[in-house]
């Protein structure tokens, strides 16, 4: 393993300082700015959820106007996916997919930086729009027409941004995609890929696909609002609808790019606190891909209320439903590998088995929604939310937590305080159900979403919802807590931090040495 | 064992929370109302049947991951297992779920179609979504008008208003003018929208439909029983999204004619237009 401590010396004269990030072509380096950056965004955007969660915690309004609440739901949104889940995602992949396939660093390095660099201005677009005159976007991040052709100066700078965001995705799942096919060392061949990377590799197929399409519907917003032309207006022969089917068009997968990588990383950690090797590595693969696939064929169960054709709607319901079949199989594969290990429950264990279970709970509303005639009634009320904030928040923010968790010996050389990881982990299960899972009862009760005042039938659950909502989010600051005394110092973390940890990543030092595997190791 | 004990508090405390949550909240507030149509009866029945399936298979598979969790952690001193995968046991967990799937494809298709299947209507009603109201039209009996939030929910709902929700009666659920139908009677609705995409919603029938600018939606209903039903708008229509309430008051039919007939006579269809005419 000599070849994967390689000394610095040849390279004194990089840069430091700013200059250092700022020109960084190293992917450790690349992938720490995107996870910092990506926690950032997540305080932004759960400030904006709070704002929300208090408008809602009693009937009346007190706080804020309803087109600012509009603008709050919006932004969340955005930030939220495109700055917060997604570049976690990203900046996981800079990190662990080159230690993991033993290669020394991600293929298109230059495009890697300029890949990271692009987020920052783009969100410091999306986010100045709320300063503009006429406020930020307020027609929900699904950014429907007409009512999206109604915001103001912020219209073209918010389609701009998304533009830049989509850049941004697209380039660095060419990287990834490159990465994995290109630098994987001798003998790792793709069925001996940690899933993790396998997930990857869907998942930047996933996005090379849909994020041009995404790129297509709003630059038609755009011209439709400037240069003439009705592609979404019914007056000039064009359709409303078809911009809903266009946008889940990229929006269905879009949601798998949100947790095919959480599948990846809870796939990694199962196993290593269980200490017993993951249970159908290769169903897993296959599942993994399957829903891949469907992704792209149930677009229109978002659109089960607009007026599809009977054919259409029995089309979608019945190809949303298989989707249950390969998640169930990545669930059960999850228990079986659970089933007879020795399994020990530090922080990065018990968000995993959080994920499990509550990810769960989100597929079993997500699998009654697939029912379109129940649909009728669910669409676009709170059950909808609490779907899919059990998918998003304790699917998909969990698996990073719990990612960040185990990794965190290796990325900083230091153990975290783990008294303080299961005070964040337990502060943050407890409170995220007490948020959520009331908004079941509201959906079903008939509450919509999308409103800032409701009527008083509605008034306790959403003031329960409330106080979990801001325990929740103060919960998060435990983790800054424990992140910032983590890089600072710690007890020293062994190359292999966790006893039952497999993969290349393990093999080498802990803290990662700025550059590894100059000489790939061999794979047998 | 310090995390087994954290576990079962936590557990005990979730499972308290939610036996002491209904009664701090309304009860009848826990689920999907069965509604006052046969369909929506029917739509009821299917988000049941699917409900109970799932906690079916969520008792099978947090039963297993929770007894595994318990029992097979180290500090009890077990030794790790080594398989690692069975073909055998992977066919099967496939095959039954997708049994389960085409079970519960059956009675959502019986419904669906039901649900689309518009015709043999007795009357027609056109409703129209506007930022922030409705618009109602029996056609082809010279009967429209508006329905907006009522004035009083108004006044309540601005900015600090100081006005507490609670002492307003149906608050934010109540309109000037109600939709008047008759029971016992296929009334089929077409569904439209002037400005942006609204969401025709009554809960007590099963369904919302989307009032979609250039287009016309059409479902039906018969409602079963007299009474009053309220509903809202479903899809984010902007600034008062949460402010365009419905309410449907459904009458013996005799009683209905008699309404009917009194609007026509009646100016309130002229002042309805008037008012279209003066925003």
């Amino acid at each position: 393993m000599t070849a994967t401590t390689h000394d610095h010396a040849h390279h004194a004269a990089e840069a430091t300082g700013f200059k250092r990030w700022l020109v960084t072509t190293n992917h450790k380096d690349i992938g720490s700015m995107y996870l910092l950056f990506s926690l950032a965004m997540f305080l932004v955007g759960g400030a904006m959820a709070l704002v929300i969660r208090a408008e809602l915690f009693q009937p009346g309004l007190q706080l804020v106007d309803p087109y600012f609440f509009n603008q709050m739901t919006t932004m969340h949104a955005l930030v939220m996916i495109f700055g917060a889940v997604m570049p976690a995602f990203t900046g996981l992949a800079n990190w662990m997919i080159p230690l993991m396939v033993g290669a020394p660093d991600m293929a298109l390095p230059r495009m890697n930086n300029w890949s990271f660099w692009l987020l920052p201005f783009g969100f410091a677009v999306l986010l100045s729009t709320l300063f503009m005159p006429g406020g930020g976007p307020a027609g929900g991040w699904t950014m429907y027409p007409p009512l999206m052709l109604q915001t103001g100066t912020a219209f073209p700078f918010v389609i701009f941004a998304i533009h830049i965001l989509g850049i941004s995705s697209i380039m660095g799942s060419i990287n990834v995609v490159a990465t994995i096919l290109n630098m994987r060392a001798p003998g790792m061949t793709l069925m001996k890929m940690p899933l993790f990377v396998w997930t990857w590799l869907i998942t930047a197929y996933l996005m090379i696909a849909v994020m041009p399409v995404l790129a297509g519907a709003i630059t038609m917003l755009l011209t439709d609002q400037y240069f003439g032309t009705t592609f979404f207006s019914a007056a000039g022969g064009g359709d409303p609808v078809l911009y809903q089917h266009i946008f889940w068009f990229f929006g269905h997968p879009e949601v798998y790019i949100l947790i095919l990588p959480a599948f990846g990383i809870v796939s990694t950690i199962i196993p290593a606190f269980a200490r017993k090797p993951l249970f159908g590595y290769s169903s897993m693969v296959y599942a993994t891909a399957s829903i891949a696939f469907l992704s792209f064929i149930v677009w229109a169960h978002h659109m089960f209320t607009v007026g599809m054709p009977l054919a259409g709607q029995l089309f979608f319901m019945y190809a949303t439903m298989l989707i249950a079949v390969p998640t169930g199989v990545k669930v059960f594969n999850w228990v079986a590998t659970m089933w007879r290990g020795a399994m020990t429950f530090e922080t990065p264990m018990l968000f995993a088995l959080a994920f499990v279970f509550l990810f769960t709970i989100g597929g079993f509303s997500g699998l009654m929604l697939a029912i379109a005639p129940a649909d009728y009634q669910y669409h676009d009320t709170y059950f909808v939310v609490a779907h899919f904030h059990y998918v998003l928040v304790t699917g998909a923010v969990f698996a990073i937590l719990a990612a960040a968790y185990y990794w965190l010996p290796k990325w900083t050389g230091h153990m975290y305080s783990e008294r303080l990881g299961k005070a964040h982990f337990w502060l943050s299960t407890i409170s995220v159900n007490v948020l959520f899972f009331p908004q079941h009862f509201l959906g079903l009760a008939g509450m919509p979403r999308r409103i800032p005042d409701y009527s008083v039938q509605f008034a306790d659950w959403n003031m329960i919802s409330s106080i979990g909502g801001f325990a929740f989010g103060f919960s998060q600051l435990i983790f800054v807590w424990l992140l910032i005394k983590c890089i600072r110092g710690g007890e020293k973390a062994e190359a292999r931090a966790w006893e039952g940890a497999e993969g290349l990543e393990w093999e080498v030092p802990s803290p990662a040495p700025h550059h590894t595997f100059d000489t790939p190791p061999v794979v047998r | 064992m310090r995390i087994g004990k954290q576990c079962q508090k936590s557990v005990l405390a979730l499972a308290l929370l939610f036996m002491a949550g209904p009664a701090l909240a309304d009860l009848s507030l826990l689920n999907m109302t069965q509604g006052v149509t046969d369909m929506s009866n029917q739509v009821y029945g299917l988000h049941m049947t699917i409900f109970w399936i799932t906690v079916v298979i969520g008792v099978l598979v947090f039963g297993a991951m929770f007894y595994s969790i318990i029992r097979h952690r180290k500090s009890r001193g077990v030794k790790p297992a080594k398989f690692h995968h069975s073909t055998a046991v992977e066919i099967v967990w496939t095959i039954i779920p997708l049994a389960i799937l085409v079970g519960m494809a059956i009675p959502a298709t019986r419904v669906l179609i039901d649900i689309n299947d518009t015709t043999g209507s007795e009357m027609t009603v056109k409703v129209t979504g506007y930022q922030w109201f409705w618009g109602y039209e029996y056609i082809d009996e010279d009967v429209q008008f508006l329905s907006r939030l009522d004035v009083e929910s108004d006044r309540a709902r601005q900015l600090g208003s100081g006005v507490s929700p609670a002492s307003v009666p149906y608050y934010l659920e109540n309109v000037d003018n109600r939709l008047v139908l008759p029971v016992d009677t296929r009334i089929r609705f077409q569904i439209t929208a002037a400005d942006v995409i609204h969401s025709w919603w009554v809960p007590d029938f099963g369904w919302k439909r989307d009032a979609i600018p250039g287009f016309v939606n059409e479902t039906w209903t018969q409602i079963d029983e007299p009474g009053i039903y309220r509903g809202r708008c479903a899809e984010l229509c902007g600034r008062d999204h949460g402010f365009m309430p419905i309410v449907i008051e459904a009458v013996e039919k005799d009683e209905f004619e008699t309404w009917l007939m009194a609007q026509r006579e009646g100016s309130s269809a002229d002042e309805a237009s008037d008012a279209v005419a003066s925003r």
